[in-house]
């Protein structure tokens, strides 16, 4: 390679795509059909958040009926309707419509599909440096399958029957027969209809995510140049790959059992004295199969959310993230064991015991990996000079949450402790502590940092704290009591407790963990607030808000379809030069070479400079863009 | 920018990467291969709970096994022909890969007419309820890969499969045989496992 390599850009603008002339669509084209990954991001982070509201009045509505059972809901009646009884309180199997109908949203609609899909979509070309995704056409079609799964789930919720009421798992029976409750009949169809869409549209979407990571990266960009963010999509996206085809597959088999007469979950039923026809079928198969997804489900919602705080952490400690191959090394560690732990959601279906020490362990070992994360967010805090953003607070809340809620599953994955609290509330204080906030916390944390990119605005910072401080203490009051509660063996899913002396003394728990949903929820309307008052009215945002070093700062205000205006950025060094000792600045971008910073680069560093020189004369002169 | 300055920085290295659409496609194998995996595995589980009623496949799944090997040979013939060029070649084996396609279909179909025969029916116990199952979403999946195929065939009769543009017929390949192999291991499995 004596021969001289060297190509000499000489056009500033260098086209190399013919990507970046502005696209000039008609309003369908730009903001309904389109095929940009920005835009589709939009769309699913509205839908999410649409969805997230709606989730969230549900659960209120229910924490109603659990706080003051015995308050009038009559108020209630001009939006509920015939669901609110003759006596003023909430129809009892319309409770377990409304529980079964916020577990679905939450998990599936909001924080799978609005989490990944709001920002593997928004961040992973941005932050790889590439165009567009692998296929934006089937990018477009992830999110109008997600919109059409949306519609069948959002008219479920107004149906006479009522939506789907067997839980968001769906166990067989309940779920398979119209006669077992209301809500299996034509809600539980509708809500088969809207799962099988949503998981073509998660499979499209996942798929393209895969393909874009390994194949659109931009030169310079290698695997361990990658932002944890990307880390992050991509582990979700292939346990999403490998995972929800199951699911697929169960509810299939339940569509057959329950409009075609086969017998795969259902086996010796008598109804009111009479025998159903199906003999042979097993409802623990369904859970298997339920499980083998839904546990790998848990780290679909979690990952994204610790992907975009190993961001902001970073970015607002001005340091590097602490042990950058040790975060993804845990993270591809969660993602294996996720697929090997789904029985102990199922230690009191009967398991042979020796079984169920087989998942404990494996269940106990998921610690292991999640301790090296908070210990690395917290050593990338330690001595770093913070900087309390809104997005910055969403993430050591985010911390917080997956501490607190993450040992309690220490208890809850032992097989034998788990016969004392499996079902009760203590399982719902430790889910939605770990999974449920934790991502909520990292998906809000997500959209304060990079609404500047979305929007080419502010947030109002002010009302973001307002915000953190209200959902934060909230959250706790909220789930907090639930420990107790479930210790003291309080059952889930229970429409009432009055008619238990035993549980009565639990009443004024229960009253306060309701007034703090209520609190809780109103505090999301700041942020709702915040959000569309900014789009429009928000500050100015300047070109790199945060003092980041990743590639999607490098972009213009108002990122046209394509992303750069010109060339592609090169990436010369990892995403988490900051505060570099001899640096001029506190980062380092990574577009920046190591040969323009020999005052702070490391010998390693000065080292790598020089092979390029001497090895190949792959010397290469680049007019500076920027 | 334009003012000619110029800077001397290493060169970044270039990225491992193959063509998007080809492994978009061996993700899309994945999750089939997870799917179907997920059914046998369930069979494998539902089976050792008991109460299964043992029957024997149809003869005709040997037959239809047999088309559908010969049909992945055809389809690698057909890749070779596309790789030297030979226009007429590509477009009579992709054609030929297609006819037997169907006609495994068609066996499939007639196979089930033989298990309902046999007094196997789609509604009864789950072990036959798998058998119907399983060939039916396989069944899908081969519909689907025909349709790839008429596409395929459309463009070899356009001559536009040739050694310079190959990644459609890669793709069309890559899919047909994996169709090919699912098929052998799902029939294999249900014959171990009756």
């Amino acid at each position: 390679m004596a021969t001289a390599d060297i190509k000499v850009h000489t056009e500033a603008h260098h086209d190399d795509h013919g990507h970046d002339h502005e696209h000039h669509g008609n309003f369908w084209t730009n903001y309904i059909f389109c095929q940009d990954h920005k835009v589709i991001a939009k769309q699913f982070l509205i839908t999410g958040m649409a969805w997230a509201l709606i989730g969230g009045i549900l659960s209120v509505i229910f924490r109603l009926q659990l706080g003051f059972p015995d308050a009038s809901l009559e108020w209630l009646r001009p939006v509920l309707g015939g669901w609110i009884t003759p006596e003023g309180k909430i129809d009892s199997e319309f409770y377990l419509a409304l529980v079964t109908m916020h577990g679905t949203i939450m998990v599936f609609f909001v924080l799978t599909a609005g989490l990944s899909g709001t920002f593997s979509n928004f961040l992973i070309p941005l932050q790889v440096g590439a165009r567009d995704m692998a296929s934006g056409f089937m990018n477009m079609l992830s999110y109008w399958f997600f919109f059409l799964s949306s519609a069948f789930m959002f008219t479920s919720l107004f149906i006479s029957t009522g939506p789907a009421g067997g839980g968001w798992t769906i166990y067989p029976p309940l779920s398979a027969l119209p006669q077992a409750i209301q809500g299996s009949g034509l809600g539980m169809t509708l809500w088969l209809i809207s799962m099988a869409l949503f998981i073509v549209s998660t499979l499209l979407g996942g798929i393209n995510y895969i393909t874009t990571i390994i194949n659109m990266r931009t030169q310079g960009m290698s695997f361990t140049r990658m932002p944890l963010t990307i880390w992050a999509f991509f582990f979700t996206a292939i346990i999403g790959l490998l995972s929800f085809p199951v699911l697929f597959g169960a509810a299939l088999l339940l569509i057959f059992d329950r409009s075609f007469g086969t017998s795969f979950f259902l086996s010796d039923i008598y109804i009111a004295g009479e025998a159903l026809p199906n003999v042979g079928g097993s409802p623990i198969l369904f859970q298997h199969l339920f499980w083998f997804l839904g546990h790998p489900e848990v780290y679909i919602v979690l990952l994204p959310a610790l992907g975009i705080t190993s961001e902001i952490i970073a970015t607002n400690s001005r340091k590097p993230i602490f042990g950058y191959k040790a975060m993804v090394g845990s993270m591809l560690f969660i993602a294996i064991l996720s697929f090997v732990v789904w029985a102990h959601h199922m230690f009191v279906t009967g398991m042979n015991p020796f079984l169920g020490s087989i998942f404990t362990l494996l269940t106990l070992i998921i610690a292991v990996p999640s301790a090296v994360k908070i210990f690395n967010y917290v050593t990338t805090l330690w001595k770093g000079n913070i900087r309390f953003t809104s997005a910055m607070l969403f993430s050591i809340g985010l911390v917080s949450f997956f501490l607190t809620g993450g040992i309690t599953g220490l208890f809850l994955g032992n097989s034998a402790v788990d016969i004392q609290l499996h079902d009760t509330y203590f399982v719902v204080a430790h889910f939605h502590l770990v999974m449920g906030s934790a991502s909520f916390f990292g998906m809000i944390a997500g959209i304060y940092h990079w609404f500047p990119k979305f929007f080419g605005r502010m947030m109002d910072e002010r009302l973001g704290a307002v915000h953190f401080w209200i959902t934060f203490v909230g959250v706790y009051m909220v789930f907090f009591p639930m420990h107790y509660i479930g210790i003291a063996g309080f059952p889930r899913r229970y429409y009432s407790w009055t008619n238990f002396e035993t549980f009565s003394s639990f009443a004024d728990l229960n009253m306060l963990v309701s007034i703090a949903a209520v609190v809780t929820l109103g505090a999301q309307f700041i942020f709702l607030f915040n959000f569309f008052y900014s789009i429009w009215r928000g500050r100015v945002a300047p070109a790199n808000p945060w003092g980041s070093t990743t590639l999607e700062w490098t972009t213009p205000r108002h990122p046209g379809h394509g992303n750069w205006p010109g060339e592609i950025p090169h990436v010369y060094r990892w995403p988490y030069d900051y505060s570099k000792p001899g640096a001029k600045e506190d980062y380092i971008p990574q577009t920046v070479p190591y040969s323009e910073t020999p005052e702070s680069n490391l010998p390693h560093e000065n080292e790598l400079v020089k092979l390029e020189m001497g090895n190949s004369g792959a010397i290469i002169p680049d007019d500076k863009r920027h | 920018m334009a003012t000619g300055e110029m800077k001397i920085v290493e060169e970044p290295k270039k990225v491992l990467t193959m063509h998007p659409k080809k492994f978009a496609l061996w993700l899309f194998m994945a999750s089939v291969l997870m799917l179907f995996a997920s059914w046998t595995s369930a069979y494998i589980v539902r089976q050792a709970e008991g109460n299964w009623v043992f029957f024997e496949l149809p003869v005709l799944f040997y037959y239809s096994t047999a088309i559908i090997v010969i049909s992945s040979v055809t389809m690698q013939l057909g890749y070779w022909a596309a790789k030297r060029n030979q226009f007429d070649k590509v477009r009579s084996l992709v054609l030929a890969t297609t006819i037997l396609g169907v006609l495994f279909l068609a066996g499939q179909v007639m196979g089930w007419a033989q298990l309902v025969g046999n007094s196997i029916y789609f509604v009864g116990n789950p072990s036959g309820s798998f058998v119907y199952v399983i060939t039916g979403v396989h069944g899908l999946h081969i519909l689907s890969a025909i349709i790839f195929l008429l596409v395929v065939l459309n463009s070899a009769s356009k001559k536009r499969i040739h050694s310079g543009n190959l990644a459609q017929m890669e793709m069309c390949t890559t899919y047909w045989h994996f169709l090919g192999f699912l098929w052998v291991y799902l029939f294999i499995f249900m014959l171990i496992n009756r």
